[in-house]
């Protein structure tokens, strides 16, 4: 809730000329232009699952009872993408970044830093490799590696005041393109821009505004691609929680591009808050005269509907999402026909994800030039990963393309947690592939991704060290892929149940020579014969492990060892009787009883009880370190453990 | 089933193209789950075939055809979450619960699911009760969580790690 700025009866202004518009801004730039401080308070979903929303209200009711409202503001941001350190707190103006912030922490933050001044040590970041504590939120290497063009409000602007938005230049590339090009110039632009679909197919989205612009039609229609059931990333979810103007400005210049007056935005199911701002964000356009009829007097009429998706992860492909907002099951169909000419109610559509439309004002705005420059040659601009897994730092990173997986994964990452060696990163989500440390430097991008087997995707990143087993990991997107799949073609219904079976036999010591050769054999099929994108990718985290991997598949199969110690039926725990001290400690905590052994009588563990949760080890005294954890066939123990 | 509720629901939608799925959205949010003389009434309303309205409740995860628990368990299974052993912690709340993932208790008090990805990877492993989500779950949280007093404990709303 941003501060009532300015007093309702002008809020029922209409915007009704860019000339509106722009005083409008000036306006509230005046009557913000004080000294005072702010306490920004991140409140993404992840912020307040950690207790933002209490951080806050313990921030607004003390500042209140001191009688400090003037001269301290709080604002409610969203999010940093520093997800892992929530609830996280920035004193502006000078940018002081605090993390893990409790309620019990605001009277001393009030009285330090607000106040006096002063940093309160123990909130601010620590990187976690070498100590190093950072005052400000710049100067961190998570932040400072980063270039945020798209991201660039998130963690500033308050998500749910339209007028914090319009501060910040909001709108102002909408009202150009409207007031001072020609739909055809804004498609140029874009054109020449170079962007590029950032759902992960990498479609150039100039063209496709031009397909249906060219399109003859009487109406024609937007949806904003936000069903990201992508799991491991969620970037899209933070854009329409922390910038919805964003999303919906870009929707605006792409209906007026394409003379559209219906814009559509399909969320995932899951994402409450999203639609929460998005609602807000769609409801104070309208107030303002910047949706509905006749938008600032040039004829131009737009309106935008949310729907909420069912749960479908197949409905992020478009012809799917579009069955689903017709009210039928999301079901893909071949393509051609390209919604861009057939689309929603056989009308040309432009379909385009949550990233690509936020990138869109920036462009209008500094042009297409100045965008082009950002990136390489053959992909401009910037992307966001949501960088998850094994690495200190996790969240969301938005880097310029070319940038290198090792830049991202050890400069903004912070590395592998513990110093550990890493062992691959998966790219991409249930339709990329797992690429090995000697690809590391690879620069990100559409092309460089497709050649070493995976894809951009989305955007996810999971960071594996050696604890990761790879083909549990093949397994478990394979059993995504199976759970998702439509079921309408045969090539994605059987093929990725038989493959997900193979996979799961493997990982339980069950696989048999061959297993390999019968997984890249489907692999094949289901590439060549699915309708869609999620039948044709879903062999690629499979077929790219075992490109990088292959000696792990073999592990699994000949030798029924999985060297990641992560595949429980692989593995035993197994007590070294020379560094038994029979203390009972690992007997009393084993909770299904598994361990024999009394006082002064060394303990060992029935192999036919044991479920391997792995307590006996945890609870041994490092000083004894009798319990170790091993793979490989179970007559082996013996030897192996003496 | 409340026929006059239904109706209010559906009063809403009168005219409108392609609303199949926000009016089982919205008759689901009042029943909590489909009832199957909801679903007929909608092919009615809709002058559908009732095999169509089954059809589509059937083919999307979010639509329930049965009585669910007063409080949804829902463990995040997305990638993040996965490799943070999620798989574990839905091993643990099947056991504590007694039920399998899917499965509602006798009691109607608790439902178990599995869900895709809640986008809190960054704090995985993540579990959703009900609306709020909990990061950073161990097994031993999840055990206080699933056999205290749930309403309770959300009243001190402290999901904190």
């Amino acid at each position: 809730m941003g501060r009532p700025i300015l007093k309702q009866p002008e809020r029922d202004h209409k915007i009704d000329s860019h000339d509106a518009l722009q005083g409008l801004r000036e306006a509230l730039i005046a009557a913000g232009e004080t000294t005072r401080k702010e306490v920004r308070v991140c409140c993404g979903s992840s912020c307040i699952s950690s207790g933002a929303d209490s951080v806050r209200e313990a921030f607004i009711d003390q500042i209140k009872e001191l009688e400090l409202e003037e001269d301290i503001g709080v604002k409610r941001v969203g999010c940093h993408g520093f997800c892992e350190g929530g609830p996280n707190v920035v004193v502006a103006p000078e940018g002081i970044f605090y993390q893990h912030v409790t309620k019990e922490d605001v009277p001393e933050i009030i009285s330090e830093t607000l106040l006096e001044g002063r940093v309160v040590e123990r909130l601010l970041y620590k990187d976690p490799a070498t100590d190093k504590r950072y005052i400000y939120k710049r100067d961190i290497p998570f932040f400072k590696k980063q270039k945020r063009i798209v991201l660039k409000n998130c963690g500033h602007v308050d998500p749910a005041d339209i007028e914090d938005y319009i501060k910040v230049d909001g709108f102002e590339a909408f009202a150009r393109a409207l007031t001072g090009m020609t739909p055809e110039g804004v498609i140029e632009e874009i054109k020449q821009s170079g962007l590029r679909g950032r759902g992960g197919a990498g479609f150039p989205t100039g063209i496709k505004w031009e397909t249906a612009h060219n399109t003859p039609a009487d109406k024609r229609y937007i949806i904003c691609n936000g069903n990201e059931g992508d799991p491991g990333a969620f970037m899209d979810r933070s854009v329409m929680e922390s910038d919805p103007y964003s999303v919906i400005e870009g929707m605006m210049i792409a209906g007026y591009a394409v003379r559209a007056s219906k814009g559509i935005i399909y969320v995932w199911s899951g994402y409450p808050l999203a639609v929460h701002h998005l609602s807000d964000a769609i409801a104070q356009a309208t107030d303002l005269g910047l949706l509905g009829h006749d938008i600032m007097g040039t004829g131009f009429d737009f309106n935008i509907e949310i729907i909420k998706g069912a749960g479908a992860f197949v409905c992020g492909e478009e012809t799917a999402m579009i069955a689903s907002i017709e009210g039928k099951s999301g079901r893909p169909r071949p393509k051609p026909p390209y919604p861009a000419v057939q689309g929603l109610w056989g009308r040309p559509t432009v379909v385009n994800n949550v990233e690509t439309f936020a990138t869109v004002p920036r462009i209008i705005l500094n042009g297409s030039d100045w965008y082009s420059k950002i990136g390489t040659a053959q992909d401009k601009g910037t992307k966001i990963f949501s960088l998850v897994g094994k690495v200190w730092n996790r969240g969301l990173v938005e880097v310029e393309m070319g940038t290198t997986l090792r830049e991202i994964i050890y400069d903004i990452g912070g590395g592998i947690q513990g110093g550990r060696p890493f062992k691959a990163v998966q790219t991409g989500g249930p339709s990329g592939g797992c690429i090995p440390e000697e690809l590391l430097d690879l620069p990100v991008g559409y092309e460089s991704l497709a050649e070493a087997g995976s894809v951009m995707g989305s955007g996810g990143l999971l960071v594996m060290d050696e604890g990761t087993c790879i083909v549990n990991i093949a397994r478990y997107f394979l059993d995504f892929a199976q759970n998702e799949s439509c079921g309408q073609c045969s090539p994605c219904r059987i093929g990725t149940k038989q493959m997900f079976k193979i996979l799961d036999d493997i990982t339980k010591g069950k696989g048999e020579p061959g297993d390999i050769e019968i997984l890249l054999e489907l692999s094949d099929a289901l590439k060549k014969g699915s309708v869609c994108g999620l039948g044709m990718t879903s062999p690629n985290p499979v077929v790219s492990s075992i490109r990088y991997f292959r000696k792990e598949y073999e592990e699994h199969i000949y030798e029924k060892r999985c060297r990641a110690l992560a595949c429980k039926p692989l593995i035993h725990y197994h007590i070294k009787k020379y560094r038994c001290k029979a203390c009972m400690r690992c007997l009393r905590a084993c909770p299904v009883g598994a361990i024999i052994g009394a006082k002064w009588q060394v303990h060992e563990i029935d192999q036919s009880k044991c479920i391997k949760c792995g307590t006996c080890m945890k609870v041994c005294p490092p000083r004894f370190s009798a319990v170790e954890c091993i793979t490989g066939p179970i007559e082996e123990l013996g030897e192996k453990g003496e | 089933m409340d026929n006059h509720k239904l109706n209010k629901i559906l009063l809403v939608f009168e005219g409108k193209k392609g609303s199949l799925i926000s009016i089982l959205q919205r008759v689901q949010e009042e029943f909590g789950y489909l009832p199957e003389e909801a679903l007929s009434s909608i092919a009615d309303f809709l002058s559908l075939p009732p095999s169509q309205v089954f059809s589509v409740a059937t083919f999307y995860k979010h639509f329930f055809l049965s009585r669910r628990g007063d409080h949804i368990i829902s463990i995040c299974q997305g990638t993040a979450c996965h490799v943070c052993g999620a798989r574990d912690l839905l091993a643990v709340a099947e056991k504590i619960l007694g039920i399998k993932t899917g499965q509602t208790t006798p009691d109607y008090k608790y439902s178990l699911e599995r869900v895709g990805c809640l986008g809190s990877c960054a704090l995985a492993p993540a579990v959703l009760i009900d609306d709020e989500v909990y990061s950073k779950m161990t097994p031993d949280r999840l055990k206080e969580l699933l056999t205290g007093d749930l309403d309770k404990i959300k009243a001190q709303k402290t999901p904190r790690t």
